[in-house]
């Protein structure tokens, strides 16, 4: 039988300004129906590049499609006309994008999105009136799990929450009954817990109408449980394929050995150097805000009563998910963010109600680290200018002297020297953050709150970076508050750990005892919900 | 909604009262006085003629009087027509300009949006360049210069327009609408294509895109909407705008409106006109501002429901 899709040596470039890209170079699989082909690369790999060229959906220029075939049912996708592109488009492939938040239009309705498909079909003859579309999109509605969905129908994409809008997108996504569906980052910008259930209606609805699956990711693990083949891309080559166990169990591939390696999995090595002494303490701490934005005053209780201590050499973990407060606590403790209630003590010293002036020689002490190195860095300052500032601010470094620490603090981070005149475009996300780090550690801390620092990474490049930190923490005396959604990594990196949930801080222990003996719920389902680059026990989970 | 305007209502106050206070202070201070100019006036005249409109009070007095007739609606009488309010003035030319500032809007918003939509549908092409070279010539463009540009092609040599009048010969509405409109023609096309290429670029619309919806439908209905928000939001500023900057278009033209009388008024320095219409105008800007904002609140379903909420 042919294969619902085959493409043959597919090539895209990018005509660019600085230059020819090829983003994806030379790259074949095929699909066939009721089967899953997951794509997986890092930034930047060509694995999106590679679906939107299928259906046109690529800015040209700069891209140009330079060469191959995409045979969907005996047509070329490639060469066709707008108009039959237009047919396949919504009717024959669909597609479903990385952000919920941004994928579907602000300004209508949820249901007056999910009608359009049926109402403006390509195929005249196909099209239906309102009202029997209606009928079905609320059908759809309920089938990828919206409660209330007839009222639902009616409500703007900014009513929903991110996993709701991303059920809204794969309802639309099926509303005509396409043959192949393909899936760009579905799952990336969810919580854990909303991801699980994402891949598990993705899942379902496969085999209940038995459609072709392309599932873009970078994450091997969200692949696992759902993947029949893997294509595994780099810098727009495909590096290797074929089903998913020889891949995961018997790669003969480096890269992919690499791309396996480099998930954080299990505990972690070093040993706890956690000291009797309590570095910081904090108090019933209660961070609110008032949020001027909806038609009331509202309070928002990002962080309430919380009460921790961090020892001195310990990395004590901090995990949630997005909206829990667990940033607005890391903030809080350096004083970063406006405190309503409580008390934080550093190093015996009270901070909270402390002036501005007052706390210049303590943040010196304290330091953060932050999630994006794109936006956390200032453009227009040089490496140099960015870890000379607080070096000369806090009076650690002299006129004389300020060059060679720089250089030194440059060693320390793993960065080249001679990149010490350059701006922070001219540097990857990795290099970026390992600047961000570099700065954070300067004022030689003694305290340093990171908050998710590898997230904005690629995994490879994530476990470089997760073992630079643990490797200055070492070096360095450090003690570190390490603040993160995604668990596997926070179980690598820390010795305690904090589970924070709707600001409240509901659960703590020891990272491995807390990993074998959750106690609340929330915690239970949150490790559950991790997925592992194991398809096998994926596949267990998944059909459970 | 009703709240949100009543609030921005009372803004306007203490702006308005800036508005009089320093429009006040700037023709009091301004040499000569309504009365001086012309030929010699003798002193006894020229006495009774302030006493008459109370310019021989110190002059808070004369502000305080002024604000206390300003709040009971009452602009004054004016000085250099004798007999007529200001408020009758303004009135009069009110109409004509008003006509003239809509038929102007309407050739603003209809060629700049589909000048500004059409650019921004194949950026850095040649239907992206055209229109934009055209747009930035067209807000170079002085309507000095425009107006009898247009009279001498349109009116005198091809014949086709009459060159001036309003409302007397069938066709004379259309070159002062022209001339008035182009320049906010050609920056509602750069408002327009600006906000089009920002929404064309956003993730939903590629959404749109692989819905397999046709290029048509993916600008009108899922484009236009967030892509115009610029534009309503210029709307207000550019009708004030219109209505006040008038007064060229109505002397090349020879029309009666109210442009005129803020001209002559400046020469005259009859004080109470002076203020009349600059009231009057910075009321209209306010007003309109607030109409805009009304508009851009009402086309984004968030901030809709929100000021709904209330």
């Amino acid at each position: 039988m042919a294969a619902l899709l085959d493409v043959k040596n597919l090539k895209v470039h990018f005509h660019t300004r600085n230059g020819l890209v090829k983003a994806v170079d030379d790259v074949s699989f095929s699909v066939n129906a009721g089967e899953t082909l997951a794509i997986v690369g890092e930034s930047g790999s060509g694995k999106s590049v590679t679906c939107y060229s299928l259906l046109d959906l690529l800015p040209k220029p700069p891209a140009k499609i330079e060469g191959g075939t995409a045979m969907f049912d005996g047509e070329d996708l490639l060469t066709c006309d707008k108009d039959r592109m237009r047919h396949f488009r919504g009717n024959d492939i669909a597609m479903i994008f990385q952000d919920p938040m941004t994928s579907l239009n602000p300004n209508l309705t949820v249901g007056e999105q999910l009608i359009e498909p049926l109402i403006y079909h390509p195929d005249k003859a196909r099209r239906q009136d309102r009202a029997t579309a209606k009928l079905r999109a609320i059908e759809l509605l309920n089938e990828v799990g919206i409660v209330n969905s007839e009222r639902r129908f009616d409500s703007y994409p900014h009513e929903f929450s991110g996993g709701m809008r991303q059920r809204v997108m794969i309802a639309m996504a099926l509303i005509n009954e396409p043959r192949l569906l393909i899936c760009d980052e579905p799952t990336t910008a969810l919580d854990v817990t909303i991801q699980a259930q994402i891949l598990d209606l993705i899942k379902q609805l496969q085999k209940s109408r038995d459609v072709a699956v392309i599932f873009i990711s970078h994450d091997l693990g969200v692949v696992a449980g759902i993947a029949d083949k893997v294509l595994v891309m780099c810098n727009g080559v495909a590096m290797e394929s074929g089903d998913t166990d020889k891949i995961f169990y018997h790669t003969e591939n480096d890269y992919t050995r690499r791309l396996l390696d480099a998930i954080p999995e299990g505990a972690k090595t070093m040993a706890n150097r956690a000291q009797s002494e309590n570095l910081v303490e904090v108090s019933n701490l209660r961070t609110w805000f008032k949020d001027f934005s909806g038609p009331k005053l509202n309070i928002v209780k990002a962080v309430e009563d919380a009460s921790l201590t961090i020892k001195r050499g310990e990395i004590l973990g901090l995990v949630g998910e997005s909206g829990s407060g667990k940033s607005t606590l890391g903030r809080s403790i350096l004083q970063l963010a406006p405190t309503t209630e409580g008390t934080v003590t550093f190093d015996g010293t009270q901070l909270t109600g402390m002036s501005p002036a007052k706390l210049v020689p303590w943040r010196r002490r304290m330091q953060m680290i932050f999630q994006d190195p794109y936006a956390s860095l200032n453009p227009r300052m040089t490496v140099f200018e960015t870890l000379a500032e607080p070096l000369l601010y806090h009076g650690i470094a002299d006129k004389n002297t300020v060059t060679e620490q720089v250089q030194q603090l440059m060693d320390d981070v793993g960065l080249a020297r001679g990149h010490m005149r350059k701006y922070p475009h001219e540097f990857s996300g990795g290099q970026r953050q390992r600047i961000a780090i570099g700065r954070a550690i300067a004022t030689k801390p003694e305290l340093i709150i990171a908050d998710e620092p590898v997230s904005a990474l690629d995994v490879t490049i994530q476990a470089q970076v997760l073992d630079l930190i643990l490797e200055l923490v070492e070096r360095h005396n450090l003690t570190m508050l390490f603040i993160s959604h995604d668990l596997s990594v926070v179980r690598y990196i820390s010795d305690r750990v904090l589970v924070m949930h709707h600001g409240v801080l509901i659960e703590q222990g020891d990272t491995e005892h807390l990993w074998a003996n959750p106690q609340q719920d929330y915690t239970k389902n949150l490790l559950k919900a991790i997925p592992l680059a194991d398809p096998k026990s994926e596949r267990a989970r998944l059909s459970s | 909604m009703l709240r949100f305007a009543l609030g921005r209502l009372l803004q306007a106050i203490p702006v308005l009262l800036v508005v009089i206070t320093m429009t006040f202070m700037l023709v009091h201070s301004a040499p000569g006085g309504p009365f001086s100019a012309d030929k010699a006036v003798p002193e006894e005249v020229l006495e009774a003629l302030e006493a008459q409109y109370n310019l021989d009070q110190p002059l808070w007095q004369q502000y305080i009087s002024y604000l206390g007739d300003v709040l009971q609606g009452d602009m004054g009488p004016s000085f250099k027509y004798p007999g007529r309010s200001v408020n009758e003035l303004i009135l009069s030319g009110l109409g004509t300009t008003a006509e003239l500032g809509m038929y102007a809007m309407m050739v603003a918003i209809f060629i700049g949006v589909i000048a500004g939509v059409t650019a921004s549908m194949r950026p850095n092409t040649a239907q992206d360049y055209v229109p934009m070279t055209a747009a930035m010539i067209g807000i170079c463009m002085p309507s000095f210069l425009l107006g009898p540009l247009l009279v001498l092609i349109f009116g005198i040599h091809l014949e086709w327009l009459p060159v001036s009048g309003w409302n007397q010969i069938p066709g004379d509405k259309i070159l002062p609408a022209i001339t008035l409109g182009t320049g906010y023609a050609a920056y509602i096309a750069r408002l327009s294509r600006g906000g089009m290429l920002e929404v064309l670029s956003q993730d939903y619309i590629r959404t749109a895109r692989a819905k397999g919806l046709s290029e048509f439908l993916i600008i009108s209905k899922h484009a236009l909407r967030g892509g115009l928000i610029p534009v309503v939001a210029f709307l207000g500023p550019a009708f004030a705008g219109l209505l006040g900057g008038s007064f060229v278009v109505e002397t090349i033209y020879q029309i009666p409106g109210l442009g005129r009388f803020y001209v002559q008024a400046a020469f005259n320095r009859d004080y109470t006109m002076i203020l009349g219409t600059t009231v009057f105008f910075a009321t209209l800007i306010i007003l309109f501002n607030l109409l805009s904002d009304m508009l851009a609140v009402w086309l984004n379903p968030k901030l809709r429901q929100q000021v709904r909420g209330e």
